[in-house]
């Protein structure tokens, strides 16, 4: 089936069978690698993008579900000379090791960010339930995310 | 930067992350190849059977099916099998008995998921139903699946009687039980450690190329030691000659023990690579990860801890049973002998010390190392005696433990059980960690838990682990195949900036931080101009990679020593740079010091000499590039103490972490925001053993928890703040000083964690992990 989704901004057509999910699209079609696939039961977060401005694991959208959608990647949201508070805050908590669940923890923590106010590390912790690390024991994910958040949500004030 | 801001010592961010966070890390299944094909393996649907026929027929007429390859495709070129890495010898003095291990099972099948054929086709997808065509004819046989009557079941491989792969021992077997019959009291208790399935984020993966033009091999894969799986595929495989076959393990998504092995699939894939004539590419379901990755922990143990009248400890039996799976996987044989029995004097004086190991064949996966590999066992045996021992005595048991204490005197230390320990100070890391949990005010804590229907409960553990594995020639005396030291190599550049080649391997734990810290360190060169090389068995010489927490121990120690090789040609160079005589030259930040006249040069001055050299000593060849293998002296003894304080609630039986602290010597430190994340994650996973993770069989041999919905992986809202703190007693053998942390974690929290449950429980033991379920149980007195 032909689909077209606009994908960090550009605008794309794909050709693929009607089983195709959204993150075989973005890696093997597009090739947006930086989303990853940790699991085969949308358990582990690591394939997380946004989706019209949510956070999705994008192993439970078929083709079909993407016609027309705005998808938003690791890639889009920043760079290596213009990071994204987020992706910066891992950085500076070391919030990361082996960086395999991080494209789809930092995607999720900024839809938890951009959706929560009075964030605390209780909240963190329950927001983020949705994406397993194995690395870092979520210590410093956690600080990561509140200290994104004073940035976040002080720059969104303004 | 100035060098105090990235030399040893120092948090310095990982320059690693940018790729990371940005999403431009190259895992194995980011890689693909021109006319690349796709594998799915066909795996055994049963613990136990005989291949009557496999019929391939419908298979191979699914549109897009290449070729299927079968074990028998695989004999027939002449393939070897597995192999497994560490002899050990038995109590009577004959060797291990080792069930053959074909990558591709040909006659019988021992464990579900174990597989037998591959099918290649031109999309994933196409491969996956091709595998699902093969029609095989199984004859079911009746599975091995219970660790404590395997001995007592059907004989699993021909020639290998009570399904036993070795029983060993370690230790003066009469003398422990003269001073347990001796002792004034005896604590006695029967423990199981759980099985695990290490998870990795990152399943497992593998594309192989063959060029038929120069019949060169290439195998990129996720691997923890790419040139240990190079040696295995080579000498004993003999997939292709080493010289013919290069294996890159790029970014790797963790590892924790589970990426150390050379496994069937791996295999399988550059070996049909060639058989096909394109790269070969195959990448794991999760549901693949839970049936074929070597699992970790499953024994049984029996211990017997005796004390005297004033509570010191006089003698300690112990007696496991560990399950090896179906096959010895290339470790496997050694984390229950020589990383486990080895560790059972813990940090005590207990003069008197025996073990038995009996290592037993299954119908199950394969068991080997996972973070920490027999070390966590053996603190969980100990560590879990001498709670209850305090317990049993009325003793306090901070108070107890520090009376055991081996003392900072007593280094080094002989152990009865053939550590020699050179170091440490372990009542430092207790009273840090016992200011750190308030234990003072632990008291009225339960009070006031009471007082909400809650029970509180706190436990300790005081680990010691080897580490910095290994000496080689006690090694390969012991058992091993290979000897375990460390390569590195730096090399200037003309331009005067490094790059750094080292046989260790990174999968998160950040060696292109650390190691350019220490190169930086030791020459004085910029951070920033320093680059690590790892992973690549084209780009390095030869390495055995990362496990053990011996990375830094060793690996940068091997960086130290070619470092000083530097220096040495450098202070050459540099002499006759400045016209002087060579033991005048010192070297210092970086710079080559005349003191008598003042004079220096740089080493990047020395480098450009050493590559363009107008003015250079007639007798020394040109360049800047120099290498060493570290080969330890003695392992490493990194110790701690972790106490972990839960609070369970009465109503659901649930199991609150309120507070998990551990205090860790780990010798000197060279980053210590890496060493920090090192410990939590260690602590991360200890906690999940003790409280929710378990690979479950059931009696027809099924993987019950074959998935992430069904087995407990710790999730962020499972798991407090961790309250980490450091005591330093360095390495005393080493350049570095460094004792090695990336196992800590593990080792120390899970017998902290039960001991605080069965503190608030009241309860001698209870099995791990401790489910709330579990807990209920105890609460309503079932």
């Amino acid at each position: 089936m032909k689909v077209s989704l606009t994908v960090n901004g550009s605008k794309h057509k794909v050709d693929v069978p009607s089983n195709t999910l959204l993150v075989d699209i973005l890696r093997d079609h597009l090739g947006l690698t930086g989303t990853h696939v940790g699991c085969d039961t949308s358990q582990c977060g690591a394939c997380t993008v946004h989706l019209n401005g949510s956070s999705v694991k994008s192993c439970t959208i078929l083709a079909g579900q993407a016609e027309g959608v705005h998808v938003t990647t690791i890639e889009g949201i920043g760079s290596v000379t213009d990071l994204h508070p987020m992706q910066a805050a891992f950085r500076d908590r070391h919030a990361l090791q082996c960086g395999f669940c991080t494209p789809g923890m930092i995607m999720s923590a900024i839809d938890l960010v951009n959706t929560s106010k009075g964030l605390d590390n209780r909240a963190v912790r329950e927001g983020l339930e949705g994406n397993i690390c194995r690395c870092t024991g979520y210590h410093n994910i956690v600080a990561a995310v509140l200290q994104a958040a004073e940035v976040m949500q002080g720059s969104s004030d303004e | 930067m100035s060098n105090a801001d990235t030399g040893i010592g120092a948090s310095v961010k990982r320059r690693e992350d940018l790729r990371f966070i940005t999403g431009e890390g190259t895992y194995t299944d980011d890689l693909n190849q021109p006319g690349q094909t796709y594998a799915a393996f066909v795996r055994s649907p049963y613990a136990r059977a005989r291949i009557d026929a496999i019929d391939v027929s419908d298979a191979l007429n699914v549109d897009g099916v290449i070729m299927i390859l079968t074990g028998a495709d695989m004999a027939a070129d002449g393939l070897g099998d597995l192999p497994c890495g560490w002899m050990v010898k038995q109590k009577d003095g004959s060797d291990m008995v080792t069930a053959p291990h074909p990558p591709l099972a040909t006659e019988l099948v021992n464990y579900v998921g174990e597989p037998y054929a591959l099918v290649i086709a031109d999309s994933r997808h196409a491969a996956r139903q091709g595998a699902e065509a093969v029609m095989t004819d199984f004859h079911e046989l009746n599975p091995v699946v219970n660790l404590a009557s395997a001995a007592q079941s059907e004989q699993i491989h021909a020639g290998i009687p009570d399904n036993r792969a070795y029983d060993w021992e370690l230790g003066d077997k009469p003398a422990t039980e003269a001073a347990l019959a001796g002792a004034a009291h005896i604590t006695r208790l029967d423990l199981i450690n759980n099985r695990l399935i290490p998870n990795a984020m990152e399943p497992r993966a593998a594309l192989g190329v063959y060029e038929k033009g120069t019949g060169d091999y290439t195998l990129y894969t996720t691997s923890q030691n790419p040139h240990l799986e190079r040696l295995v595929l080579s000498a004993f495989v003999q997939v292709a000659p080493e010289h013919k076959l290069r294996v890159v393990a790029p970014d790797v998504g963790g590892g924790f023990g589970s990426k150390i092995f050379v496994y069937a699939e791996e295999t399988a894939v550059i070996w049909a690579a060639a058989k096909v004539g394109r790269p070969v590419k195959w990448v794991a379901d999760r549901s693949e990860s839970f049936l074929a990755d070597a699992h970790g922990r499953d024994h049984v143990t029996h211990v017997e801890l005796g004390l005297d009248q004033s509570g010191r400890f006089v003698g300690l039996k112990v007696q496991t049973t560990a399950n090896l799976g179906a096959y010895l996987s290339l470790f496997g044989s050694a984390v229950p002998t020589y990383l486990y029995g080895t560790l059972l004097a813990g940090q005590y004086r207990t003069p008197n010390i025996y073990v038995e190991v009996q290592g037993v064949y299954t119908n199950t996966s394969p068991v080997d190392a996972y973070r920490g590999a027999g070390r966590p066992e053996a603190t969980y045996v100990l560590e879990r005696v001498v709670e209850t021992a305090a317990r049993e005595l009325g003793r306090d048991p901070a108070d107890l433990r520090r009376m055991n204490m081996i003392q900072p005197g007593d280094f080094p230390y002989q152990t009865p059980v053939a550590l020699v320990y050179d170091i440490g100070d372990y009542e430092a890391s207790l009273d840090r960690a016992l200011e750190a949990i308030d234990y003072q005010g632990f008291p009225a804590r339960r009070i006031a838990s009471k007082d909400q229907g809650k029970r509180r409960g706190i436990g300790f553990a005081c680990y010691i682990e080897a580490c910095g594995l290994a000496p080689s020639q006690l090694a390969i005396q012991l058992g091993a195949g290979v000897g375990l030291y460390e390569s590195g190599e730096i090399r200037l550049n003309p331009t005067g900036n490094a790059t750094v080649f080292t046989g260790s391997h990174s999968h998160g734990q950040g060696h292109e931080t650390t190691f350019a810290q220490i190169v930086s360190d030791k020459l004085g060169i910029p951070f920033d101009d320093v680059e690590v090389v790892h992973g690549d068995t084209g780009r390095v010489e030869f390495g055995l990679g990362t496990y053990g927490s011996r990375s830094l121990a060793v690996g940068g120690s091997a960086l130290m020593m070619a470092g000083d090789k530097i220096i040495a040609k450098g202070r050459r160079i540099a002499a006759h740079l400045m016209q002087a005589s060579v033991d005048d030259v010192s070297f210092e930040d970086g710079k080559f010091l005349l003191a008598a006249s003042n004079q220096s040069v740089t080493i990047q001055e020395v480098a450009f000499a050493a590559y363009v050299p107008t003015s250079y000593p007639e007798d020394l060849e040109p360049g800047l590039s120099e290498k060493a293998f570290y080969d330890p002296k003695n392992f490493t003894y990194p110790a701690g103490t972790h106490i972990a304080e839960v609070e369970i609630d009465e109503a659901t039986g649930e199991v609150d972490l309120v507070a998990l602290v551990a205090v860790d010597d780990f010798g000197e430190i060279i980053n210590p925001m890496i060493v920090e994340g090192q410990v939590h994650g260690g602590l991360a996973q200890g906690v999940g053993q003790a409280l929710l993770e378990h690979g479950i069989y059931d009696e027809q041999g099924q993987l019950v928890t074959g998935s992430l919905m069904d087995y407990c992986m710790p999730r962020a809202d499972n798991l407090p703040d961790f309250i980490v703190d450091t005591t330093i007693t360095p390495c005393t053998h080493n350049p570095l000083g460094a004792k090695g942390c990336g196992e800590a974690g593990a080792i120390g929290s899970t017998a902290a964690v039960m001991n605080a449950v069965t503190d608030a429980l009241g309860v001698k033991d209870l099995s791990m992990p401790a489910t709330s379920e579990k807990v209920w149980r105890i609460l309503k007195g079932e």
